[in-house]
């Protein structure tokens, strides 16, 4: 079996054997959109109006739970110095460590954010686009927050060290994903936000890697 | 295969101080050496920077196989284990599942992992998790690759102190088959390896 | 000149005249600007406010200028593991956080009364200057979090590097999404369209802010650098 294979493949059942894998996510995206018609007071069209907006948000900061773990736990019982001497780039391994984080908590956040918004009150003729743009930023946050998780490897301040480092570089994924939610329900062209958003995720896939073994083999020096 | 590890006049910085200066050691084909001296000597920092994982300040570390020098990045991927102070396990997963994608990352197979673990007395606990595992149980689970992943160097940071008598024992026969197979051990460790080993105090 | 500036003992023979040097210029700069700030007359759009936008503008430029520098001296730090670099980029950081605070509270004190606004979501310049200063306390934060130096240097020049990599998409992202929006009237703080009674007031403010970023930037390095020195002292004593 490919290095890359075993450590997907144990990444995902350390993200499931943790107790639910996505739940504590889902659960965090759930909460918050139980709190929004508290917050903002109950008119249906404003909740309307304003809950694919809302869900995406809360996507993006959903997304940053769990990244602790990424690298975290590695590092702390010296399974990190195993994985950074293989014969399988470090490289690799963080690439197969997002690719993880993708699939076991951002996926599974894009396919409840379209229930999310229908229980808002929303169009729920966004379906698509939520989906769609909830997998393709999924992968942004994904792979941008495991450049985080692995350059606060070692440092006491652990989770809102990573969302401070990691929330400007959000900025650019929110944006087109946020445009393209809104472009298709107004029927303007969507498909150049989600291009871009796919642009930016593919690169972000192919680049972040670097970032986060050069960021991990630090953290082992 | 390495067949000689050669480390020339090396220096260790750890933050501001000067942990290790000109340290110079040859180890060939089955030789053991220990590193022995206090806590905080610099004897993990010394496995630690011989296995790539921390950058001298100064001198070098070289691996020769038998067909000349290799590069060191790729000496320490393929013929080279560090067992480091840590195991390396998780605790939610079940014993088997840890040895063997542990053998596996280094080379091994399933096959290997579960008869390495056999060897060290663990078959039974295999399907425990991890966190059930008592300290030296958890310590010959880690130490398990060394058998099922054979490489020629074997780097090991306090290979032994969870370990009992009859344990000790049991792995200094490993010990023995490793070296007497032309590989090469050095140990840092509190206590005496069960094999013939040169020492090696470090100031 | 940088290669001949790398070593330490150079740079602060170097840096010992030129600091003071560059903070007389930028002393004068400073003054001249001001003095045509205030007697520039006041722009029939804009009114008095014009004034603000001396003090505005240049800024802006400058929180761009000190990430530039900062993305360089952390590109020489992580390649070439230079500590000198390191002690660059940990002095421009502070640097760089206020003066893109300044840009962004003059930005507001100046949009108050020229759009109606204290701020203005979805234009791209005020958007992209708030993330760039949300990337300087990212960079002073992780700084702060890693309390050995010999990892924070790599880690903190990773982030930087990062961030230098996104900035350009963050300000192009916002651009996009204002056209798709087509928002508030747009902010023009200036350009080729701008008469030359405030051009001249403007590049002078500007190499004002420029000199006198190079001197306190001049003087932080060498604080990091008798810092450092301090430490390795007080460890060799203690040793």
């Amino acid at each position: 079996m490919s290095g890359f294979s075993l450590i997907l493949r144990r990444e995902f059942a350390l993200a499931f054997a943790g107790g639910g894998g996505p739940l504590v996510a889902i659960g965090f995206f759930l909460a918050m959109t139980s709190l929004l018609p508290l917050a903002l007071g109950g008119s249906p069209e404003r909740l309307a109006g304003v809950a694919p907006g809302f869900a995406w948000l809360v996507l993006a900061l959903a997304a940053l739970i769990s990244l602790e773990r990424m690298f975290e736990r590695d590092y702390e019982d010296g399974s990190l110095d195993l994985i950074a001497l293989g014969p399988a780039p470090l490289e690799m391994a963080a690439f197969a460590k997002a690719l993880a984080q993708w699939a076991t908590t951002t996926a599974p956040l894009a396919l409840v954010a379209p229930f999310v918004v229908a229980a808002l009150g929303g169009k729920t003729a966004l379906w698509p686009i939520i989906t769609a743009a909830g997998l393709t930023g999924g992968l942004a946050f994904a792979f941008l927050g495991g450049i985080g998780a692995a350059l606060s490897l070692g440092s006491r301040r652990g989770g809102i060290l990573i969302a401070v480092i990691v929330l400007p570089l959000f900025t650019p994924p929110v944006i087109f994903g946020a445009g393209a939610i809104e472009a298709f329900g107004a029927g303007l062209d969507w498909k150049t936000p989600l291009l871009f958003l796919a642009a930016y995720a593919l690169a972000a896939a192919a680049l972040s890697p670097f970032a986060m073994a050069a960021a991990a083999r630090n953290a082992l020096s | 295969m390495i067949t000689a590890l050669a480390i020339e006049d090396l220096c260790i910085d750890r933050g501001d101080r000067r942990l290790i200066e000109g340290f110079s050691l040859v180890l060939g084909a089955g030789e053991a050496a220990t590193l022995s001296g206090r806590n905080g000597a610099g004897k993990t920092s010394l496995l630690r920077t011989i296995a790539g994982l921390i950058r001298p300040s100064a001198g070098r570390v070289v691996f020769t196989s038998a067909s000349g020098p290799l590069e060191p990045d790729d000496a320490i991927a393929r013929h080279a284990h560090l067992i480091g102070h840590q195991d390396g396990l998780k605790l939610s997963r079940r014993a088997g599942e840890e040895a063997r994608f542990q053998a596996a990352w280094c080379g091994g197979t399933r096959g290997t992992a579960d008869a390495a673990c056999a060897r060290l007395g663990l078959s039974g606990l295999l399907a425990m998790p991890v966190r059930r595992l008592s300290a030296g149980q958890r310590r010959r689970l880690a130490l398990a690759r060394l058998i099922a992943a054979p490489r020629s160097l074997w780097l090991l940071d306090e290979p032994l102190t969870p370990l009992d008598r009859d344990q000790r024992a049991a792995f200094g026969a490993v010990l023995t088959e490793h070296l007497a197979g032309g590989g090469l051990v050095l140990a840092a460790a509190h206590d005496p390896l069960p094999v013939e080993a040169r020492e090696i105090e470090l100031a | 000149m940088i290669p001949a500036l790398a070593n330490p003992d150079r740079f602060m023979a170097f840096s010992r005249w030129a600091a003071p040097l560059l903070g007389a210029l930028a002393v004068l700069l400073l003054a001249a600007g001001l003095v045509l700030d205030f007697t520039a007359p006041p722009d029939d759009r804009q009114g008095y406010a014009v004034h603000i936008m001396f003090i505005h503008v240049p800024a802006a430029w400058m929180s761009l200028f000190v990430y530039a520098c900062l993305g360089g001296a952390s590109f020489f730090s992580l390649v070439f593991r230079h500590a000198l670099a390191r002690a660059a980029a940990r002095a421009a950081a502070p640097l760089g956080a206020g003066v893109t605070a300044a840009a962004l509270i003059t930005g507001s004190l100046w949009g108050k009364p020229t759009w109606g606004a204290w701020w203005v979501w979805g234009d791209p310049r005020l958007t992209s200057v708030l993330v760039l200063f949300l990337l300087y306390t990212a960079y002073m934060a992780l700084d702060a979090a890693i309390e050995d130096e010999a990892r924070a240097a790599p880690a903190t020049a990773i982030l930087a590097l990062v961030g230098l990599i996104n900035l350009p998409i963050v300000h192009y992202s916002v651009v996009w999404w204002r056209s798709l929006h087509q928002g508030p009237s747009v902010l023009r703080a200036g350009g080729p369209s701008l008469p030359p009674v405030y051009l001249t007031p403007l590049l002078i403010m500007g190499l004002a802010y420029l000199t006198g970023f190079g001197a306190l930037w001049l003087v932080r390095i060498r604080g990091e650098v008798w810092r450092r020195r301090a430490a390795v002292m007080a460890m060799r004593a203690a040793a």
